[in-house]
């Protein structure tokens, strides 16, 4: 197998598809980061309000509208890197489109729904906090949840089709006899969307319980930063057992539905009962190394049963196997990073039962801050699993990556415009979040006391542009 | 069916050329407002026009490209394929514009201010123009069914720059017209002089960047030219009158008038082009019946255009009602 063949393969793919799938990988990645905020984070900025209006919570009202501007700019910055990747769908995949548009576009159009509602909501609410009466404006965050649920539903079903897909008929090489909702409620839909759902409120949860965490452990213990870490840490820690079987549930449906992905999953070389769950570990030449395996432990946990015969990679064409050593370490990562987040949770269990406190010492404080980023390279990995694993095809069984991709153009010039760009746009946006918290910091007394009032530390961030504006304004009234 | 699902289509690149279009237009009134002692006030009067709406104005262009490559895929495959240089460079505007419009809003130094703003007012010239193009290549025929071939003649020609220049020129006319009602309603003369003047200038250019396309069409694209001067030409005619209705009724017009006689101005290009191109989709290689899906994924199209109907435009209206009323307007961030 090794170089030559790789080689050999290589050439035979279209010149695009290299710096198209580099470009997808990025961009998706880069989107995937902004999601949970959109679709998680507005719950979390909802608790707060909620505690907020229904305890005159002065600290969780201060919260709720910091966490309302945060949302804002990346829901801004989340709206642009979608719009990119329905872009590149056409840019980079035009034969996926037009080949399956019709079947695949479906949950797209869906999903431009709640996107519509998402947009109006958030921006209602964002910009209500004055005007609005405050139950009245706690209800029009409602739609941005909701919307939120409704659009990772429609995009998942979506990929969750491109892992099994369904709802049509092929004939000649034309999408016919198209049934919409097979299409959207595809055999992988549940429990893909599930996983996604519940991942997004794991990643907003302890990304942002790690910022409050990171300041208490700089001293600021009032009671306005242990609300900020508790309210976002308890989301993530009642999630988080949930997604822990979750997970679990959808390997065994990957199982049974993808023996494909399974196979690299296991970094099984050959079908058999008996299959070791091998830890670490990669494939070369065909053999399992470095791993360390555990008896019967695939066998186990997919069939409950050691005698559970899994298939192995033996079982496809050379050319159909995904990149396996990349799948299975995906996992791998995916899996460890989540129990390390469950070891967390559980920590923060045993120190509230005992004390009714966050535990006390630096340590814990330490680990709940990097919490977040240990969330990212969870998503991260598992997204590396699902596509990568689904591998050469980019829609199972029916149409190959390589011959999906574009043919017209030097992608490589559109990837490296979109590097420079995201990265800058990625950087600007931690500049500016992070300007954001330190004004909040300068001014927090001010604007402690005026629940629904003038929000000083916006006014000042609409800065000297507009001050002039708004006098003019008052004097016309 | 097919037409119907056409039907979708060009009222979503309508309403996105209107709406999209007033915020891009918005942006070049930011470009040119001059130094940031001179341009604050007309800058804070666009920041806080467009703000709270410029999100859900955007979801038209999704809606478009979803429409397209759900209802016509063969159609929305070989225009990527061509075209693919404007539209990478418009999907870049896009970013630029969305994160430099949403970061000004919440910087505080001035020159901080001014990187994200020039990002933000830079990118929304360019986006409009790349965007006008792509109609233009379309509506000129250059875009083939059977392969790429033409990745610069197919939008480095006479329409797609007189596509590209237009939009460019609309959007600012279109945006003008909205803030100088905008102004009004906010009670603000000095502004609205200030964009009475941009409407007028802008509208001005527009007709005669409008009357100069004749010209180019008859050359250029001749069957887009005896469509929009037979077909079409009620719909030019009305773009038309429209548009010199809002220039006259500057002075006086209430604010909704002088917006629906902008929009009219606006959705009548578009629809002229959509009457113009039928039953064509493509040239005159594609018609529209050849690229559509099957029925049954045109129609679920459509039960989601009912139920966005349904849903989304009522809380659009709200929006736009709260913004209109001031419900956002001591909100500065």
């Amino acid at each position: 197998m090794a170089g030559s063949s790789l080689l050999a393969i290589l050439a035979a793919d279209p010149s695009q598809l290299l710096p198209a799938r580099e470009q997808m990988a990025f961009t998706l990645g880069f989107h995937i980061l902004l999601v949970p905020f959109g679709v998680a984070f507005t719950f979390l900025m909802m608790l707060a309000n909620y505690r907020a209006l229904r305890h005159h919570d002065d600290d969780a009202l201060l919260l709720a509208q910091r966490w309302s501007k945060v949302a804002a700019v990346l829901f801004a910055v989340g709206a642009v890197s979608g719009t990119v990747l329905s872009f590149e769908m056409g840019l980079l995949w035009p034969r996926l489109m037009g080949r399956f548009g019709a079947a695949y576009g479906i949950p797209f159009a869906v999903e431009g729904i709640f996107f519509f509602l998402e947009a109006i909501f958030i921006a209602i609410y964002v910009y209500g906090w004055k005007r609005l009466r405050p139950w009245r404006h706690f209800w029009t965050g409602l739609p941005v949840v909701l919307a939120g649920i409704g659009g990772t539903a429609s995009v998942v079903a979506a990929n969750s089709w491109m892992n099994l897909p369904g709802g049509f008929t092929l004939r000649n090489g034309r999408v016919t006899d198209v049934k919409p909702l097979a299409v959207f409620f595809n055999r992988a839909f549940w429990y893909e969307n599930v996983h996604m759902l519940l991942a997004a409120y794991v990643v907003a949860a302890f990304l942002v319980a790690g910022v409050y965490a990171a300041a208490m452990l700089k001293g600021r213990r009032d009671r306005y930063h242990r609300l900020g870490f508790l309210l976002p840490f308890v989301v993530g820690a009642v999630v988080m057992p949930f997604q822990i079987v979750v997970g679990d549930f959808v390997a065994r449906e990957a199982f049974h539905n993808e023996p494909a992905k399974f196979a690299a999953i296991e970094l099984l070389p050959h079908t058999r009962t008996h299959a070791p769950e091998v830890l670490g570990g990669i494939i070369i030449d065909g053999k399992v190394r470095f791993g360390l395996p555990i008896p019967s432990g695939a066998s186990l946990l997919a069939g409950f049963d050691p005698g559970t015969r899994i298939r192995g990679l033996d079982t496809l064409p050379a050319a159909d196997r995904a990149p396996t050593s990349i799948v299975h370490l995906s996992f791998d990562v995916m899996v460890a990073t989540a129990f390390l987040l469950l070891g967390l949770v559980l920590w923060f269990a045993v120190g509230w039962w005992r004390r009714r406190d966050i535990p006390g010492g630096r340590w814990f404080l330490r680990a709940a801050a990097v919490a977040g980023v240990v969330a990212v390279v969870c998503l991260e990995a598992g997204w590396v699993v699902t596509e990568v694993g689904r591998q050469p095809w980019i829609v199972h069984g029916l149409l190959r990556t390589r011959d999906a991709v574009t043919t017209s153009g030097n992608v490589w010039a559109f990837l490296a415009g979109t590097l420079v760009i995201f990265t800058v746009v990625g950087v600007a946006a931690a500049l500016v979040l992070r300007g954001m918290t330190q004004r909040w910091r300068s001014d927090r007394e001010a604007d402690i006391s005026v629940p629904y009032g003038p929000d000083l530390p916006l006014e000042v961030a609409a800065g000297a542009r507009t001050r002039d504006g708004s006098a003019h304004e008052g004097s016309a009234r | 069916m097919s037409d119907v699902a056409a039907v979708v289509l060009f009222t979503g690149i309508a309403l996105y050329a209107v709406f999209g279009g007033a915020d891009f237009g918005a942006g070049f009134w930011d470009l040119t407002a001059g130094g940031a002692e001179r341009g604050r006030e007309p800058r804070a009067l666009i920041d806080q026009s467009i703000g709270p709406v410029w999100e859900a104005n955007h979801v038209w262009l999704i809606y478009c490209l979803v429409v397209l490559w759900t209802g016509f895929p063969t159609a929305f495959a070989s225009i990527m394929e061509t075209l693919y240089v404007p539209i990478g460079l418009a999907a870049f505007g896009i970013v630029l514009r969305g994160a430099g419009f949403a970061f000004r809003r919440v910087s505080v130094r001035t020159p901080v201010q001014r990187t994200y703003g020039a990002a933000f007012a830079l990118s929304s010239v360019v986006t409009p123009f790349f965007l006008g193009a792509v109609a233009g290549g379309v509506a000129s025929g250059r875009v083939p069914t059977n392969g790429p071939s033409r990745a610069v003649s197919s939008w480095v020609e006479p329409t797609s720059m007189l596509g590209g220049t237009l939009a460019v020129v609309v959007c600012a006319y279109l945006a003008a017209v909205f803030l100088v009602a905008d102004s009004r309603r906010r009670q603000r003369p000095d502004m609205e002089r200030y964009f009475r003047r941009r409407a007028l200038a802008s509208g001005a250019a527009a007709g005669v960047i409008a009357i100069g396309g004749i010209f180019v069409l008859h050359d250029d694209a001749r069957r887009l030219f005896d469509r929009l001067t037979g077909p079409a030409l009620a719909l030019v005619i009305v773009s038309g009158v429209c548009g010199l209705a809002a220039l006259v009724a500057l002075q006086r017009a209430s604010p909704p008038a002088l917006r629906v006689l902008a929009v009219g101005a606006v959705a009548g290009v578009v629809g002229g082009w959509g009457v113009a191109q039928y039953p064509y989709l493509l040239g005159t290689h594609l018609r529209i019946d050849q690229a559509a899906a099957p029925d049954a994924t045109l129609w679920s199209l459509l039960v989601v255009f009912a139920l966005a109907a349904v849903l989304c435009l009522p809380s659009l209206a709200w929006l736009y009602v709260l913004q209109q009323r001031g419900a956002f307007d001591q909100e500065s961030g």
